[in-house]
C-alpha cells in the first residue's frame, strides 16, 4: 500500500481504512447500501489473520463485535438505517461498559424500509440518541472517499483512546461514489491502541478511571479475571444498587468525552473570513454546498462553509464564534431538519437560521442551495 | 466457612447471591464450578457469558472472565469472543426465556455453526426476574402472571430444538440430579463444538406458587419422580413414560468446530499469498 493511487468507492475506502487501523474482527448482517463493506471484510480479513462472521441478524452482529473487542481485537460492524435501529441496545451496552468498537452506518432513506438504495441523512439524531438513557457517543461524517479512509482510521483511534463506540456516519452518496484516492504509506498512519493494565491482577480495578477518565482495559484471557455488565457498576465492575455509584458512573462517562472534546471535534471551514452567509453541511451534501459556494462567490455573494466532521459531540463553540461574524446560517441536510436543531440551540436569536431540506431520496443539488441563499440575503 | 470449592471458584465477596430461598439455580451453578474444577481447564482462559434474567446473574459470582450482556444476546456476544480468540473456553449461562424466546434466533444459529460454546440453560419454566410471566417452556395450561387463565402456548423442548439445529453435544439433568449434571457439563466442556445442557431448575417463588407445586423440597421431589434416564427409557413401555421427561446424554456426535474451520481458511489464504 505504498503511495499508490486507487479508484475506489467509499465503502471500499472504509474497509481499507479499517484494515490500516488494525481491525481484526468484523461481524454484520447484509443490508443495502453498506453490504460492500461486509463483502470486502470477508475477503480481506483472513488475509491479515482477522476474522469475519455473517451473523443471524443485526443485533447479533453488534453483540459479536463487543465480544470480540473484549478479547483485545479491534472490531467493526456496518449497517444502514433499519439495522442501525436494531443495534441500538447493544450500542448502549458498549457505551456504558466502555467497549471500544466502530459502527458504520451508510445512511439510506427512512423511516422503516424507506428507500434502501437512496441517500439520506435521517439518522443524525438516531446516532446521538438512538439507545436509551444518557450516554456518551462519538459520530463522525466523511464527505469524500479519501476522507472515508481517514475517518475510519480515526474512528478506531477514538474508540480505542476513549473506550467508546464510534459511529462512522456515512451516507449512500459517499458509500457508493467512486473517486481516485492516494492511500498513505502505512508507516505514516497514526494508530492508537487502548491502554492495557500491567499491574498485578489482584490490584486491577477494571472501571477505575485514570486521570483522563478512561479506565485501563484488560483483554479477556490475559489473566485479569474481571466482570463486565450493563448494570450500573462501580470501579470493581460488579453491579451496584447505590444511587451514588450510578450517578458517578454516568457523569464520568459524559465527562470522559466532554474534557477531551478539543481532541475529538474536528470541522472544515471554507471562505469564512468575509462571509455574510454561512452554509452548514456535512457528509455527501457538503460537496453540493461547495459547488454552490463557488457559483455564488463568482457572482460576488459572500458565502462560506462550515462542515462539521465530528457531528457528535457537535462543534458548538466554534459555531457560536461564527454566529457573531455572519448574518445568516443555512443548514443543508437530507432530512427535514435534524442538525438544524443543534444550530438553533447554539445560535438562536444571534443570527437568522434557515434550512435546505430534502427527503425524496435525491441528493441536494447545488442549485437548490444557491436558490435558498438568494432567497434569504 | 465457605467450602474449598466456593473459596476457589466463587467471588465470595459478592455472596450471598440474589436468588430466592429454594431456587435451584445455586445448585446448578455449584455443579458447573465442580465440572470446571474436574476439567482442569486454566481458569484465566475461561469466559463465562450470560444474558439477562435470574440465571444470568450467576457469572457475577464466579471467578473467571465474566460478561453479563443484554437480554437474549449472550450467545451472540460469546460467538464474538470465541471466534476472536479460540484459545478461550467460552461458557454461556442462560435461562429459558433468555435463550429460547428473545434469544431463540441466536440459539439455533449457534447450534447450526457448531461454534465451540458450552451453553447451560437454567430452565425454571418461568420469567423469574420480572415476577412470574409464562415462558416458552411453561407447560401448556400452566399459569403465569401473564397467563392467569392458563398458558395456551405449546412448550419448547430445548434439547430437541438444539439437537435438531445442529448442536453436537446435548444433555439434560436437573437440580436434583447433580452428579449427572456435573458429568454432562464436564462432557460438554470436552466437546470442541457447540454443546447445550438443559438444567431443570425449580422456581418455588413464582412458577411453583402460581401452579401449586408446593415447597422447594416438593419441587425437587417432582424432578426426582418424573425424570427418566435415557439409558432406562428404552426398556420402558410408552405408557410408563407418559408425563415424564428424559435426562442424560441425549446427543453426542462431534463435528468440526466453527472457529477451527475458520482458521483453516486463514491458513489457506495466507499460504496462497
Amino acid at each position: 500500500m505504498t503511495n499508490s493511487f486507487k479508484l475506489m468507492q467509499g465503502n471500499e475506502a472504509c474497509v481499507e481504512g479499517a484494515i490500516a487501523a488494525g481491525m481484526k474482527f468484523y461481524a454484520g448482517y447484509p443490508i443495502t447500501p453498506s453490504t460492500e463493506i461486509a463483502e470486502l471484510c470477508s475477503e480481506k480479513l483472513p488475509v491479515v489473520g482477522g476474522k469475519f462472521i455473517q451473523m443471524e441478524d443485526e443485533i447479533a452482529g453488534m453483540a459479536a463485535v463487543i465480544g470480540a473487542s473484549l478479547t483485545g481485537q479491534k472490531s467493526m460492524t456496518a449497517t444502514s438505517g433499519p439495522g442501525f435501529s436494531l443495534k441500538q441496545e447493544n450500542i448502549g451496552y458498549a457505551s456504558y461498559a466502555e467497549i471500544p468498537c466502530v459502527i458504520v452506518n451508510v445512511q439510506r432513506g427512512g423511516p422503516s424500509t424507506g428507500q434502501p438504495t437512496s441517500p439520506s441523512q435521517g439518522d443524525v439524531m438516531q446516532a446521538r440518541w438512538g439507545t436509551h438513557g444518557d450516554h456518551p457517543i462519538i459520530a463522525i461524517c466523511p464527505s469524500s472517499v479519501k476522507e472515508t479512509f481517514d475517518l475510519t482510521i480515526r474512528a478506531f483511534n477514538l474508540s480505542e483512546k476513549y473506550r467508546i463506540p464510534v459511529i462512522l456516519l456515512m451516507d449512500e452518496v459517499v458509500g457508493h461514489m467512486r473517486e481516485k484516492i492516494e492511500l498513505p504509506d502505512i508507516a505514516d498512519i497514526e494508530i492508537i491502541d487502548r491502554k492495557r493494565p500491567n499491574c498485578d491482577s489482584d490490584e486491577y480495578l477494571p472501571y477505575k478511571a485514570e486521570a483522563d477518565l478512561v479506565p485501563l482495559m484488560a483483554d479477556f484471557g490475559a489473566g485479569y479475571r474481571y466482570h463486565v455488565t450493563g448494570l450500573a457498576h462501580d470501579e470493581t465492575g460488579f453491579p451496584s444498587n447505590s444511587y451514588e455509584v450510578a450517578d458517578k458512573l454516568i457523569r464520568r462517562l459524559m465527562n470522559k468525552i466532554e474534557i477531551h472534546k478539543d481532541d475529538i471535534i474536528t470541522w472544515e471551514e471554507e471562505n469564512i473570513d468575509d462571509a455574510d452567509v454561512l452554509i452548514i453541511a456535512f457528509g455527501g451534501v457538503a460537496r453540493s454546498a461547495k459547488a454552490a459556494i463557488k457559483q455564488l462567490r463568482e457572482n460576488g455573494i459572500k458565502v462560506g462553509l462550515f462542515r462539521p466532521i465530528t457531528i457528535w459531540p457537535f462543534p458548538q463553540e466554534r459555531l457560536r464564534e461564527l454566529a457573531d461574524k455572519v448574518k445568516v446560517m443555512i443548514v443543508v441536510e437530507m432530512n427535514l431538519g435534524q442538525l438544524i436543531l443543534e444550530v438553533q440551540r447554539i445560535c438562536n436569536n444571534i443570527v437568522k437560521i434557515d434550512g435546505v431540506n430534502k427527503v425524496n431520496g435525491e441528493i441536494i443539488y447545488p442549485e437548490e442551495i444557491v436558490t435558498k441563499v438568494l432567497e434569504v440575503i | 466457612m465457605p467450602s474449598p470449592l466456593i473459596e476457589s471458584y466463587f467471588r465470595s465477596e459478592n455472596l450471598p447471591q440474589i436468588w430466592c430461598p429454594g431456587c435451584g439455580h445455586g445448585i446448578i451453578t455449584r455443579a458447573i464450578a465442580v465440572a470446571i474444577e474436574k476439567s482442569g481447564l486454566d481458569r484465566d482462559k475461561i469466559c463465562i457469558v450470560s444474558g439477562i434474567g435470574c440465571s444470568s446473574r450467576a457469572p457475577g459470582y464466579l471467578d473467571f472472565n465474566t460478561l453479563h450482556t443484554t437480554h437474549g444476546r449472550a450467545l451472540a456476544f460469546a460467538t464474538g469472543i470465541k471466534l476472536a480468540n479460540p484459545e478461550l473456553k467460552v461458557i454461556v449461562i442462560t435461562g429459558d426465556g433468555d435463550c429460547t424466546a428473545i434469544g431463540g434466533n441466536h440459539l439455533i444459529h449457534a447450534c447450526r455453526r457448531n461454534i465451540g460454546l458450552t451453553t447451560i440453560v437454567y430452565n425454571n419454566n418461568i420469567y423469574g426476574m420480572t415476577g412470574g410471566q409464562y415462558s416458552p417452556t411453561t407447560p401448556k395450561f400452566d399459569k403465569g402472571t401473564t397467563a392467569p387463565y392458563g398458558n395456551i402456548d405449546k412448550a419448547f423442548d430445548i434439547c430437541n430444538l438444539a439437537a435438531s439445529a445442529g448442536a453436537t453435544y446435548v444433555g439434560r439433568a436437573t437440580s436434583y440430579h447433580t452428579n449427572l449434571l456435573i458429568s454432562l457439563v464436564l462432557n460438554a466442556l470436552k466437546n470442541d463444538g457447540f454443546s447445550l445442557i438443559e438444567a431443570i431448575s425449580g422456581c418455588p417463588t413464582y412458577y411453583g406458587r402460581k401452579n401449586k407445586k408446593g415447597s422447594a423440597v416438593n419441587m425437587l421431589e417432582w424432578q426426582k419422580d418424573n425424570a427418566v434416564n435415557i439409558s432406562s427409557a428404552s426398556k420402558m413401555a410408552p405408557e410408563m413414560l407418559e408425563g415424564k421427561f428424559l435426562i442424560g446424554e441425549l446427543k453426542n456426535s462431534p463435528e468440526p468446530e466453527y472457529a477451527s474451520e475458520y482458521q483453516k481458511i486463514i491458513d489457506k489464504v495466507m499460504k496462497e499469498r
